[in-house]
């Protein structure tokens, strides 16, 4: 018997292994204790825009779930790509990607940012959150879904949701940009979370725009980020209470990010 | 026909249509629709309401509940066999079955719980084989051809032959898995060139991958239309080696016609899913043909089971 389990001893050690390996993830990015200085922040705004011919919208067949298709209402379609009037593409995740004074600290919130999962789609399907701040994954469907991230940086998990209104608190504490959300049973749904170590970061509204805040003197490298078109970089200079405005093109037949 | 064989073709059969719906999970990257193991959204799998196996979670729950068919059935393989059949070597693989399918069902629900990682879903592939074999010899071994009086041809280079090319179409199945779990699928884009070419222009993983299985099967083919030409000129007159014969160039024409409708089709995923199933039949029909021209050979006591 006691032979027996001693053969048992080297498997119990890999598995212990690959669980003390995927355990403990890192704190997020503290920064120097620097307090930004409110009085000479300027602020950032600009538009992103699609040049060229629009793809053509993509229908979404949900007949695998009737709930979908009752939740979804009729003929759903792809939120992938959205170009509005004179190019205006939405879900462009922007954000400052280098530049930033290092020794800056900024406050983590505690208020959790919210990804819902609504007529089993993701809503909304691109947001940004801090590293360190909770994020919610709410289903709001007569369905059931599975939560499944796939980050690189941080850890991935697959988490099911069985009935509405369940809802599933997670927090990732390394920056990455961006982390991908889908679920397996509804192969159609993706999400796209940002996670950024400071709090210089947006996502474009319909009109293409948007907005970056507080940003402290200094020049810096913006990127910004479509799931099909792929990423823009551009530098900006800010000095104390200017405000300055950039525009991101985007076309097709870019490489995926 | 004995009522043991009878069992062991529906056995085959069973662990065919499981391999299907296990191509069908990775077809339709449905894997992880349903996220624990061996439960399902908490509910044991059997109590799992029907009305709840919607999209990714009717092929990965239904695979899951396949799975365990296949697994009674050969449980009864064991009984069976140890009921009826007197030769010991047969109990021996029907608990190498046993074994086997359990150890399947293990990696299965590993590779959910470690989210798909490529090693062990691979090897949940390639496991998968095996087994198939494994029934497929049960099969072979409990049919009327192997059991009967009928004198097999005493011909090591056809013995040879066969297991190199039966060897050869598991490594190709096994380098069709690694593309597969590895998302290399479509790595290269055209078919029957390569970027346009002959040779890819650059080197990933990927493209290495998919190359290979495309050079195997290549390989493949020619190996089996070798010895098929092989076994018509020298065992022209045996049914039990030409007429599977018949059916493996066939069956690998037809692999390598869904092979390429794979990559033009941009991986449909029925056209996928059948590429997995016939590559299963090509392995087995090989196999049957190597055990065949073995025969009495390796295996010198050949009472009647029943």
């Amino acid at each position: 018997m006691i032979k027996n389990l001693r053969h048992l001893v080297p498997t119990f050690a890999v598995f212990s292994l690959v669980a003390a390996c995927s355990s403990a993830p890192p704190p997020p990015p503290a920064g120097g204790g620097k307090p930004v200085d409110a009085a000479t922040t300027g602020s950032l705004s600009g538009r992103a825009a699609f040049a060229g011919t629009p793809p053509a919208v993509e229908s979404i067949r949900m007949n695998t779930d009737k709930a979908c298709v009752q939740g979804s209402g009729p003929n759903p379609q792809s939120d992938a790509i959205l170009i509005g009037a004179d190019g205006a593409l939405k879900n462009v995740f922007v954000y400052v990607k280098e530049g930033l004074d290092p020794a800056y600290s900024f406050d983590i919130p505690t208020t959790a940012a919210i990804l819902d999962q609504q007529g089993c789609i993701y809503t909304p399907r691109v947001i940004g959150v801090r590293a360190g701040q909770p994020f919610d994954v709410v289903n709001s469907d007569q369905t059931l879904h599975n939560v499944h991230a796939m980050p690189m940086q941080n850890q991935e998990f697959n988490q099911g949701q069985l009935t509405k209104g369940v809802r599933l608190t997670r927090t990732f504490t390394v920056p990455e940009v961006m982390v991908r959300f889908k679920c397996d049973v509804h192969p159609w749904m993706a999400a796209y979370v940002g996670v950024v170590a400071h709090p210089y970061f947006a996502v474009t509204d319909a009109g293409g725009a948007f907005e970056i805040a507080n940003l402290p003197p200094g020049t810096y490298t913006l990127e910004a980020w479509h799931e099909r078109f792929g990423r823009r970089t551009a530098q900006v200079t800010i000095s104390a209470t200017q405000a300055q405005t950039v525009t991101f093109s985007f076309a097709a037949k870019q490489e995926r990010p | 026909m004995t009522w043991l064989h009878r069992y062991t073709r529906l056995l085959v059969a069973a662990t065919l249509v499981l391999v299907t719906a296990g191509g069908m999970v990775t077809s339709t990257a449905s894997g992880l629709s349903v996220p624990d193991w061996p439960t399902t959204y908490g509910y044991n799998m059997f109590t799992f309401p029907l009305g709840k196996m919607v999209g990714g979670i009717f092929y990965e729950h239904g695979h899951r509940l396949i799975a365990t068919l296949v697994g009674l059935l050969t449980i009864g393989l064991v009984a069976f066999v140890w009921r009826v059949d007197s030769r010991r070597w047969m109990l021996r693989l029907s608990l190498i079955a046993l074994a086997a399918v359990i150890l399947q069902g293990v990696l299965g629900g590993l590779t959910v719980i470690y989210l798909l990682p490529d090693a062990i879903s691979i090897g949940h592939a390639g496991l998968a084989q095996v087994f198939f074999c494994l029934t497929v010899a049960t099969a072979v071994f409990t049919s009327r051809t192997w059991l009967g009086p009928a004198a097999l041809a005493n011909d090591p280079a056809l013995r040879r032959r066969l297991v190199v090319m039966t060897s050869l179409i598991y490594l190709q199945i096994l380098l069709g898995a690694t593309m597969r779990h590895t998302g290399a699928g479509l790595a290269i884009p055209d078919f029957p060139l390569v970027f346009g070419g002959l040779l890819p222009p650059a080197w990933t993983p990927g493209v290495a991958v998919h190359f290979a299985h495309r050079v195997g099967a290549l390989v493949v083919t020619v190996f089996v239309l070798a010895n098929v030409a092989y076994i018509w000129s020298r065992h022209g007159g045996r049914r039990e080696l030409v007429r599977p014969a018949w059916l493996l160039v066939v069956a690998v024409a037809a692999q390598v016609a869904l092979g390429a409708t794979v990559v033009l089709s941009g991986k449909q995923e029925i056209v996928n899913t059948l590429h997995v199933a016939v590559g299963s039949i090509v392995l087995g029909t090989s196999l049957v043909l190597t055990l065949r021209a073995f025969g009495a050979r390796a295996f010198t006591d050949r009472r009647l089971p029943i």
